[in-house]
This record gives structure tokens, sequence and C-alpha cells, in this order.
């Protein structure tokens, strides 16, 4: 094993070359081997020493999230010096690489952000991180966590992460007046209504009814169409062994051919603000996106229900398409008392309301007050706790890093290509090698 | 046998690096090379890589490969040549004399001041492959703006075998000036009384050029192309930058080696991946360092 930990610390030496020497700092402590797993329970004020956070919140709503959780930390545990090891760029990809690198190294923050569900897989696979049962026990366990988000990230009966917010994927973001000029107006039911309604925009003189970018918001339109069209039932078995070679994976490939006919030209490296803008100016109608995009409308002064609509991805009424960040235990945290302290306040009510207020997301916490949220987070909290839940296999939910490459790989090759057949063979042969 | 006053300061004084070389550079080659070789299967009893020459047949038989190695092969084509071309031509332009000579000289190798990943984000918008008016930005709205709209095409991230010319622009336009710089200082070192003995005798310009000149280049245009070879073969940081990480349209070993190491957690597949690169890029250097050594001998 050793020598796979000196090739990833290798290749990750050049991903800081490439972040620009971002991730120096804290390797003065020396990981213990003890475990971490037995805790005394909360100490008043904070069980003292440094605690290091990892995460990719270096800038916009995100930091702004962070900043309120630090201060709350600082108030409610004065005994503890908080350490912000974000590191920024590449949308967490850099993160990624530095964060694989420190574990591999025995080198651990004291707690790191990740994606709630299958991307959780791969740390617990390499005993990187260890369970956090007492803490979300302590914070309440199912009587203020949803069970159907406790069951995602549940592993063979031990919960190993605490989950700060939660983001909504499958929510169609509109532009009304291009859509009243098109006559097209009503919410669409399903998604061959979408279509002709595309058709109708198209029709009336804008170029691109729907918009899209980079590879992954790629990935992230495909999987609202999937849901879409399996129910959400069929949708949550393709992570559990179902096929991918069924008639209807076959027919949400054909209808997401179609949609991109309708879509922008865009290059694999493009991001996803410039395609909400293009909703914004009225360049389009359509834009699929995870509902961090209320954000970029609210940053250009766009008014909910006025400039801007939203609706979940016709189809998918009634799915609650989820993704979660949450933070973990790592195996040999330096200060494992610390980062429970840290795991107490993201879990708390009191942190969750600062901390989503800030960002833009939903509490993953049922007993948050929902008056002091605006519009649409409320219409969200709203749906979460009364929809069916699907994971994201965009955001690292449904499926592992491994997995979500080579879907993400298959889709890039797609976009190029445009072969249905073989979009089919690469999802199920990539469901062969990495899925469960 | 020499007397160890003679030999001794100057091995203590090499022997820092030498040690520094051999466990940083050798090392670890050696350490990659073992680790290519390694079999691995998962907890769950997944065979991963079979182990031993197994893992490159694996390799080099997926399709994928293949496609990463074709990419690399057209970027490094057009790439090399489209660098010794531009390099050359401005170096004859600067070396006829022109006026403000610094000043060009300094707008061609400035762009090499620039980093990969920087000039990445501005050429992933010069080449958005949005095409007709409602569209294009970047270099098909220039081509619209110049009245070439035939000339619109979708760079890179067009569905064509050939694709990775587009990749080559960026890189060419980066790196070209530092082969005039080359040129140029080639160009210097030749006396001008050669030249002056040319005419005498009734050259022409071209046969100046051409007999005269070019000929004492060689060595330099040697080194620039394997400098530009060897640069080619490795290029990660601007694909990475322009295309993102899951790019199938654009990638080449080099990014499929990041893919197979940080999300395909599969350190065997990089590792054996990287074995080739380095091959490939010995295939490179190394008869240009046997070529070298020669010639110096030789000029001894």
């Amino acid at each position: 094993m050793d020598r796979r930990q000196f090739l990833i610390g290798l290749g990750a030496a050049s991903a800081v070359g490439v972040v620009g020497l971002a991730g120096c700092g804290t390797d003065e402590e020396t990981p213990g081997t003890e475990p971490t797993t037995t805790g005394e329970g909360p100490v008043e004020g904070g069980a003292g020493g440094t605690v290091g956070v990892f995460t990719w919140w270096a800038e916009g709503s995100e930091k702004l999230g962070l900043d309120e959780l630090e201060s709350l930390f600082k108030e409610k545990y004065p005994n503890n010096t908080f350490e912000n090891l974000a590191v920024a760029g590449g949308a967490g990809s850099n993160a990624k690489a530095k964060l694989a690198a420190d574990l591999q190294n025995g080198n651990p923050p004291d707690s790191f952000q990740g994606h709630a569900g299958a991307e959780l897989m791969d740390y617990i696979d390499a005993d990187q991180i260890v369970p956090v049962n007492d803490v979300i026990e302590e914070l309440g366990g199912a009587s203020v966590f949803p069970q159907n988000l406790l069951d995602r990230i549940t592993i063979d009966g031990d919960i190993y992460s605490v989950p700060s917010n939660v983001h909504r994927a499958n929510v169609v973001w509109a532009n009304p007046k291009v859509l009243a000029d098109a006559g097209a107006a009503e919410v669409p039911a399903d998604l061959d209504s979408w279509i002709s309604d595309m058709q109708k925009v198209k029709d009336s003189g804008v170029e691109t009814p729907i918009t899209i970018g980079g590879t992954w918001t790629q990935v992230h339109l495909f999987e609202t169409i999937l849901m879409a069209e399996l129910g959400v039932d069929e949708y949550n078995g393709l992570f559990t062994g179902g096929s991918w070679d069924s008639d209807g994976v076959k027919s949400a490939v054909s209808k997401y051919a179609q949609i991109i006919e309708f879509a922008n030209t865009a290059s694999d490296g493009d991001d996803w603000p410039a395609a909400t803008d293009a909703v914004i100016e009225g360049r389009a109608a359509y834009n699929v996106m995870g509902d961090w995009a209320v954000a970029q409308f609210a940053s250009k002064d766009q008014v909910d229900g006025e400039d801007y609509t939203y609706f979940p991805v016709p189809g998918s009424d009634g799915v609650f398409d989820f993704l979660a960040d949450s933070f973990t235990l790592p195996n040999g945290a330096p200060n494992p008392e610390g980062a429970k302290d840290w795991l107490r306040l993201v879990g708390s009510a009191e942190g969750q309301l600062a901390f989503n207020l800030a960002k833009g997301s939903i509490p993953a916490r049922t007993d948050v007050a929902a008056d002091e949220f605006p519009a649409y987070q409320q219409s969200a909290m709203e749906s979460f706790g009364a929809d069916a839940i699907a994971s994201s296999i965009a955001h690292g939910a449904a499926v592992n890093m491994a997995w979500l490459s080579e879907i993400s790989t298959a889709m890039s090759k797609f976009y190029s290509g445009r072969e249905e057949e073989t979009l089919v063979s690469d999802l199920v042969a990539a469901a062969e090698t990495y899925g469960a | 046998m020499k007397k160890v006053k003679t030999w001794l300061p100057g091995v203590l004084l090499l022997l820092p690096s030498i040690l520094l070389v051999l466990v940083f550079v050798y090392g670890l080659i050696g350490r990659n090379i073992a680790s290519s070789f390694d079999r691995v299967e998962t907890k769950s009893g997944r065979l991963v890589s079979e182990g031993g020459l197994a893992n490159y047949a694996t390799l080099l038989g997926s399709e994928r490969y293949q496609h990463a190695l074709w990419n690399l092969l057209v970027l490094t084509v057009v790439f090399v040549v489209g660098a010794m071309f531009f390099g050359l031509l401005w170096a004859i332009l600067l070396e006829k004399g022109v006026t403000g000579e610094g000043a060009f000289r300094s707008i061609y190798l400035f762009p090499m001041a620039v980093s990969f990943i920087a000039s990445g984000v501005v050429w992933r918008w010069l080449m958005s492959p949005g095409t007709g008016d409602y569209e294009a930005v970047g270099l098909n709205r220039l081509l619209i703006e110049l009245g070439l709209p035939q000339l619109q095409n979708s760079w890179w991230s067009s569905d064509s075998r050939f694709n990775m010319a587009a990749m080559a622009i960026p890189a060419v336009w980066q790196l070209a000036g530092y082969v005039m710089a080359l040129f140029l200082a080639g160009f210097r070192g030749i006396t001008t009384d050669q030249r002056e003995a040319a005419r005498m005798d009734g050259a022409s310009e071209w046969k100046i050029y051409r007999h005269v000149l070019f000929p004492q280049l060689s060595p330099i245009a040697l080194s620039a192309l394997i400098i530009m070879g060897h640069m080619s073969l490795k290029m990660f940081d601007l694909i990475y930058a322009i295309a993102g990480q899951n790019s199938y349209v654009s990638e080449v070993p080099a990014t499929l080696m990041w893919l197979q190491l940080f999300n395909l957690n599969d350190p065997v597949a990089a590792a054996v991946n990287a074995t080739i690169l380095l091959l490939l890029v010995a295939l490179v250097v190394v008869p240009y360092l046997v070529y070298t050594n020669r010639t110096e001998k030789a000029g001894r």
C-alpha cells in the first residue's frame, strides 16, 4: 500500500504547484494513532487546541457561510482556535487532490468537507474517516435529521459525517418573459411537452432555448432527465445493482439527445454561471442547475417570480434530487475532541441557520424555522420535507468518485460524437466496473 | 592515477547534487516503475490490476488510451512545426534589423512569461465552440466581424480526429517567442564578414540563408526541436485549464494520468502511464544527448 500512498503524494505535489502553494501549513502536529471514536462528550467552552477545518469554500457565498460558522465557533467554543484550511479553485478539484495527498500521508486535517453519500465511500474504504454516531446522537439523531437523509449517510450501521446543508439539483430556472413571448408560459407536465415547449421558444427567435456549460453541467442535466424518465425508485435502483441497459435508460438518453439539440454549443471546460446568465439576459429560456443558482440571480438584482421562475425538471415533480455537504472526522485527526466541537456546531440548529442563510442552501435539520429564509429556500425546505429523495450523480451523492469520473467522460464523449448507443454501453461499462 | 588533491574537491562540490538527483529523480523514477508492476485487489475483491507486464498490455490495449495517444501525436506535430515555423520567421524578420527591434522582441517573448493556467482561461473563451451570429464569441466572433464567417469552427471541441490541432494554437502562441530567441541568438553568433564574403561572390539573399546561415543554425534548430517536443509530450496544465477534468475529446496521456491517480483510484494505471510517457520523452531526448556528447568531444 505504501507505494500507492507515495504516488498520490507525488501527484499531489504537482497539484499544489498548480494551485500555487495554497496548501502550505499545518504539519506541525503529528497524527495520533489512538482510536478517535471514544468521546467523553462535550466540554463547556470547547476541548481546547487548534481545530483545522479543510474546505473548498474560498470565495463567494460559500466563503460567507464559512465565515459565519467561524465566528459562531469562536463564540461558543472560546477554548478552541479555529484554523481555516480552505483550498481555492477548480470547484473543489484542487482541494480534493491536496486532501487525498494529506490523507494518504497520514497528515489529515481535524475535519474536512465531503459530499454526503457515495463519495464518502472512497474515504471509508481507505480507513481514512471514522464514524461520528455519538455526535449525531447528541444532536438529536432521527428526531432532527430526516430519516431518508440519515439512510443515505449510514454505511453498515455507522454514520460517517454530519450534514451541514442541502441543495436541490433538479430545478429548471426559466425566464418568464421569453416563455410568455413564445406562448409557453405554462409549466410543462412531462419531458415530451417540455421538448415541444423548447421548439416553441426556438420558433419565437430564441435560438438556444436551453443552456448548458461544461461536462459536469451535462452530467447534472442528464441525471435529472434520467430521474424524470425512470421515476424515483428505478432511478435510485441504478446505484444498487439496477440495470443501465433498460429501455427506460435508453429512452432517457434519446430525450437527453433531443434536449441538447436545443442547447447552446458548450466546451468541456465551461463553467455554469455563463449558462445561468444567458437565461437572465433572455438569450435562453431554461437552464437546469442546482439551487445555488439562486445566488447568481440575486447578485444580478433579479426579482423572484418577475424576472425568473423555477420549477422541478418536468417529470420529476415530487422528487427532490439531493446533494449535501457534510463534515467528517478523519482517522488520526490531530485534535479529535476539538473536531467534535466543530461537528456539534455544524450540526446544531443555530449553526445551520447562520450558515445556510449566508450560503443560500437549506438546512439539513428539520427543526430550523423556515420563515427566516428567502422565498426560494422556503419552497425548497417544504419540498425536502415532503418529496421522495433521489441522490445526485454529478455531485457525489449517488456514486463514488471513480464511477462519477467514468460517467463524466462518457458524457463528454457523447457531447462531441452524439452516439446514443455508445453512451448507453459506456454507462453500462462504468456501472459494471465501479458499481456496487 | 591522479592525485587525490586534484579530483577530491570537485567531487565533494558535486556530491550533494549527485545525491539529491539520485534520490529525488532516479530513486523516484525507479519507485514509479516498480509500482507500475503491482497487482491490486480492492477490499471487496475487485481486481484492479493484474500485475506485471499485463498492466502495460491492459493500458496499451484500451481504446481510451489509444485515443489519448493519437491526440498527443496530433498536438505534438502541429505544435512543434508551428512553433518552429513562427519562431524562425520572427527571428529572420528581426535579424534583418527592423526599427523598434527591442519592442518586437519583447512582444514575441512576453507570452512565455504567462503561466499556462492563466493563458488557458483566456484561450478557453477565445476558442469557444459556438458558431453563427447568435452564439459566437471569441475567435469565431472575430472571424464574423472580419467578414470570414465560413472560417468559424468548433476548435478543439469539434468532432474530428484532428481536433487537437486547435489545442496547439495557444501553445504555439506561448512558445514560438522562445524559439525565436534561440534562433536570434544563433543569427547574432554568425559574423557579418561571412555574409559580406558571400555577397562579394554574388550570392543572392536566399542563397546566403540557404548555404551560409542555415547550416550553422542546425544545432540550434535541433535543440529547439527537442525542447518543444518534450514539452509537448508532457503538456498538462494548458489542456487542464482549457478543457477541464473530464474532457474526452482533448484527453492526452498526461491528463488521463491525473484522472487515473485522483479520480479513478487506480495509481497503478497512472504509474504505467507515467512510465510509458517517460519512455516516449527518453526516445526524443536520449539520442539528442548522445549526439551533443559526440559533437562536443569532436570539437575539443
